[in-house]
Parts: structure tokens; C-alpha cells; sequence
């Protein structure tokens, strides 16, 4: 510091260095900054040696505490599991009118079940149920593969139309689109099938076709409608007596539907679920309106 | 000292050089043992390389800016595991050129939306988003469904991802334009080629409209494997190669 020098003014050292006959006042750094950079090379010392930091040639320093973020999630995902277990464990011998008469048991199964029916559910059947075109609707007591609690929790567990090998699978001929029945004789059986709905009160058939479209019915729907088309649970074949239709329920929509034999896919949820959320999902489902009285429940899937 | 630390000042070039130098350190040491650490990617099964059909529809991902809005990473914390699924794993982006994990959710986060919904719903939500969700402000994006999807520079995109180690073989390379038409072709002559090809990829009419390969098949195609690869009922997050 050779040309070190203290300056009159503030009387202050400079820091000697001159550039065309300016020189700068050697201030020292302030008192509070200077304990936070200190500070904060030995909190960075300290977190070296107590949490993983360093990368090595084959690994890296695991440090003093042997954190792990998946270790701990999974020790809170198990946490949250084992607060659940004795709950789930009395919903697996439960039947839909046993959890009814359990009222804690009854307010658990509706929480769980509508917190992963919020999450998973609701984007294709809507938030309290209601569904779309093409979506069923949960909330009424109109059911395509049966409405009981175990029918609601197989569904859930396998899909329809899914990827899962016990997938509940139908299929509806594309009797237009594959040429099957004539545009003449679709409008014939689009007739028939709303003069044996309820709504046949609000769109009034053509007796006439409607009386032609019976006999092309009775051939072509029968064996899966049923020959008074109140469906078949079994085969996923819906009941054509009501006025609720899954594609619309306009003349054009119902015509459309027979014409073109379309079938959605419900994902299976078994390997996002485990089988005490399934259960409650079947639960909170079943009470959304239409779930019918289950004789024998059925035994708890073991989780995967 | 002061003589050593007055050189520095004075010649800037030297200066330059010894930031560098010094910036240079740090980088290294943090940065370098990471291409050599054979525990940066843990090898997980079921993890593949795009088909090509599902890569158009990451460029369309990108250039529609879904990024914008929605992350591909569930975080290793319980509600995020509660709801989204497991968490994601590096491996599972690992084909990924760029990732596209994000910090920023205005929608849901996408690492598993694969296989979650049905490509019915894809459609109607992508056409109409608030016909399926009241309360989404996303915006429609119907304009895919119309768009014939221009896979002509698919090889050259295959191309790019071999030299950034993608591991596609010269096979898929020749036939990527012809492959990624192929997907979404389930009646087509190609598609047995591709399965061949792409073992594991799905071949389905994902648009529902089988006259047309478009770009909305490419997009739900690309969304329909998202997360999906990994069979996590036999993914041991426990063992300790893969406790990370």
C-alpha cells in the first residue's frame, strides 16, 4: 500500500491506486454485510456436511443426515396410509347399507371418496356428477354396467373399453357408417326406438315407421337391448325404455348414435388406486344418487 | 501483493482471463462429474424414445406454448404424490430435448396424464375446454383437429435427437414420415411395420377421424404416453440405487 494516503476531507485512507489523478477512498464494507458473507460461507460449510452436496467420480457426499427426498416422501405417503388403514380396513367388510348405518364410517367414505373423485373423476363426469354428451351421468339412477357397489367399484377398477384385461367391453355395430341398415331403415329404427322410450311423449313417432323399424329392431337390437329394450347390465347394453341418452336425446342425436355405434373409454384406476380408495370412490359414486342395494359386498381387491 | 493485483487491473485481457479462470472452477467442479457419474440417469425400465407421431405432437406442445401453463414433474412431496401419482424420475425425461418439467402451474401438472382420460375426452376438451371443465380458462385449440399434420421433416427431427444420444436406429430414421402416419392408422398397411418398430407404442385413431392423420393426433398422442411407461408396481423407489 505504497501510495496509500489519508484523504483531508472525510479523513479517510485512499486505496492508493490513481488513474489520471483520481483516487478512490479505501470505505470499509458495512459491518452488517459483512457478518451476513461470513455468515453465509459457514452455513454453507455446515449444509456440506450435514445434507448431500458434493458430486464425486462415483456418487456424491451423502452428508451427516442422510436426507432423502424420496425417503421421506414415501414415509409420509406411508404415514398417511397407515391413518387411513383402520377406516379402510372397515370399509373393506362393509356393505353399502352397513356404511350408511355407520355414520363415521359413512363420512370418511364420502371425504375419500370425493377428494379422488374432485381429482380424477370430475374432468370427464363432472363435478357433482352430472356428466357430458358421450360422459354417463353418476348422479341419476340410470346404470350402464349396474349400479350396485360393487358393480360402481368394478367399473372403476377395470375401465370400460380400457387397456385392463378384464376391461368391461361393448360394442355397438356402426349400423350407417358400416352400411349395415339402409338411411331409409336407420329412420325406421331411430322411430321405433323413441316410441319405446319416455320420449316418445316429447318427440312423437311416426307410427307408420316406427311399426317397419320394430321388425328391423327385433333383428338387429334385440339380442343386446333386450326385446323391449330395457337393456342388458351384463353386456353394458343400456336401457332404451328411459329418456336420459348418452350421445343426446334429440331425433338427430338418437339417429346419429345408431348410425354411428359409438362406445367411450373409461380408464382403469386400478394401479392409481389403492383398494381403500376404490372403495370409497365406489361409495361416494353410489350415493351420489342412483346407487342401488347391494346384497353381498364384495371381497376388497389386495392392493397391487 | 498489491503489485501482483495492480498487473490484473491494469491489463484488461488478463483480467478477462482471470475471471474466467475463476468462474470457470466453480462451474467445473459442480458441473463435470455429472457427465461422468453413472447415477445421474438411473435406467428404468419401460422408458422409450418418442415414436414419431408422439414427437410431432411435442412440437406441437411446444409451439402452442402448453409449457406456458402446465409443468411435467411431479415433485417427490406427498400431496403432489396423492394427487398427480408417483413422483416423476429423471429417467423419464431423459428423451426429452428440451424438458419441459416447469415451475409454473396455471393448469394441472401433465408428467401422468397419459392413459389418464380417454381420447374422446382429449377431443372434446381440446375443442371446447370449458364443455368438459366449467371452470377452466384454457383456451380451444380446435384448429388442430383441422390442421393434416406436416410430418415431412420428421427424419430430420429424428436426425437431431440421435445426435443429442436418443438412441433411434437408422431404421426408424428412414421411416420416420411414413411411421408417424402410421400410428394413428390402426387399419393401415404400415402399422404392423411400426409396431414392429416402436414396440410398445400404441396405434390407434386418436383423433377420431380416420380419414385424416392430423395434428391433433399427434398432440393426444403425445399427451396419451405422458408418464405412462413406467410400471410403478414394480419400480422399487426403496432400493437403494434408486434412493437418490
Amino acid at each position: 500500500m505504497a501510495n496509500s494516503e489519508r484523504d483531508e476531507a472525510t479523513g479517510m485512507q485512499t486505496t492508493g491506486h490513481e488513474w489520471d489523478g483520481l483516487r478512490e477512498l479505501d470505505t470499509p464494507l458495512p459491518r452488517w454485510w459483512l457478518i451476513v458473507f461470513y455468515t453465509s460461507i459457514v452455513a454453507a460449510v455446515i449444509y456440506w456436511v450435514l445434507m448431500p452436496a458434493w458430486p464425486l467420480m462415483n456418487g456424491y457426499t451423502r452428508g451427516v443426515l442422510n436426507w432423502s427426498d424420496r425417503r421421506n416422501v414415501a414415509a409420509e405417503v406411508q404415514a398417511l396410509q397407515s391413518a387411513r388403514a383402520p377406516m379402510f380396513a372397515r370399509l373393506a367388510e362393509a356393505s353399502a347399507e352397513g356404511i350408511a348405518a355407520d355414520p363415521e364410517l359413512q363420512q370418511f367414505a364420502i371425504a375419500a371418496g370425493q377428494s379422488a373423485f374432485g381429482d380424477n373423476c370430475a374432468t370427464c363426469h363432472g363435478a357433482g356428477g352430472g356428466g357430458a354428451p358421450g360422459f354417463p351421468v353418476l348422479a341419476d339412477n340410470v346404470w350402464i354396467w349396474g349400479g350396485t357397489l360393487a358393480d360402481i367399484e368394478q367399473t372403476i377398477r377395470v375401465g370400460v373399453r380400457s387397456s385392463h384385461p378384464e376391461a368391461r367391453f361393448s360394442q355397438m355395430p356402426a349400423f350407417g357408417r358400416d352400411g349395415l341398415l339402409s338411411p331409409r331403415q336407420i329412420g325406421d329404427t331411430t322411430e321405433y326406438v323413441i316410441s319405446i322410450s319416455m320420449a316418445r311423449a316429447r318427440l312423437t313417432p311416426d307410427r307408420a315407421a316406427a311399426a317397419r323399424g320394430g321388425v328391423i329392431y327385433q333383428e338387429q337390437c334385440a339380442s343386446c337391448h333386450g326385446g323391449e329394450g330395457a337393456g342388458d347390465r351384463l353386456i353394458g347394453a343400456p336401457s332404451l325404455n328411459d329418456d336420459l341418452w348418452l350421445y343426446g336425446g334429440s331425433r338427430a342425436e338418437i339417429r346419429r348414435q345408431v348410425e354411428q355405434g359409438r362406445g367411450g373409454v373409461m380408464p382403469s384406476w386400478e394401479a392409481r388406486f389403492d383398494a381403500g380408495t376404490l372403495r370409497s370412490l365406489a361409495y361416494y359414486v353410489h350415493e351420489m344418487g342412483g346407487g342401488e342395494p347391494d346384497a353381498a359386498p364384495a371381497p376388497l381387491t389386495p392392493p397391487q | 501483493m498489491w503489485s501482483f493485483h495492480r498487473w490484473f487491473e491494469r491489463h484488461s485481457l488478463i483480467l478477462l482471463i482471470g475471471i474466467l479462470v475463476v468462474v470457470s472452477i466453480g462451474g467445473l467442479v459442480q458441473i463435470t462429474p455429472l457427465f461422468f457419474i453413472e447415477s445421474t440417469i438411473e435406467r428404468v425400465e419401460g422408458v422409450r424414445p418418442y415414436t414419431p407421431l408422439e414427437l410431432a405432437g411435442r412440437q406441437i406442445y411446444i409451439r402452442e406454448g402448453c409449457y406456458t401453463c402446465h409443468s411435467q414433474m411431479i415433485r417427490p412431496l406427498r400431496d403432489e404424490v396423492e394427487r398427480y401419482g408417483h413422483y416423476s424420475l429423471a429417467a423419464e425425461s431423459m428423451y426429452d430435448h428440451p424438458f419441459q418439467w416447469g415451475s409454473k402451474r396455471t393448469g394441472p401438472d401433465l408428467a401422468r396424464v397419459g392413459g389418464r382420460y380417454s381420447d374422446e375426452w382429449h377431443r372434446a376438451h381440446l375443442d371446447d375446454p370449458r364443455s368438459m371443465v366449467p371452470g377452466s380458462i384454457m383456451p380451444p385449440y380446435r384448429f388442430l383437429a383441422r390442421a393434416e399434420l406436416d410430418a415431412s421433416r420428421m427424419q430430420d427431427h429424428l436426425r437431431v435427437n440421435r445426435i443429442l444420444r436418443v438412441p433411434y436406429t437408422d431404421v426408424q430414421q428412414a421411416n420416420a414420415v411414413i411411421d408417424a402416419r402410421a400410428q394413428a392408422e390402426p387399419n393401415g398397411d404400415a402399422a404392423y411395420d411400426f409396431e414392429q418398430r416402436y414396440p410398445g407404442a400404441v396405434v390407434r385413431d386418436f383423433d377420431g377421424d380416420p380419414a385424416r392423420v392430423t395434428e391433433m393426433d399427434a398432440l393426444i398422442a403425445y399427451l396419451q404416453m405422458l408418464g405412462a411407461g413406467v410400471d410403478f408396481s414394480t419400480y422399487q423407489a426403496e432400493a437403494p440405487e434408486n434412493q437418490r
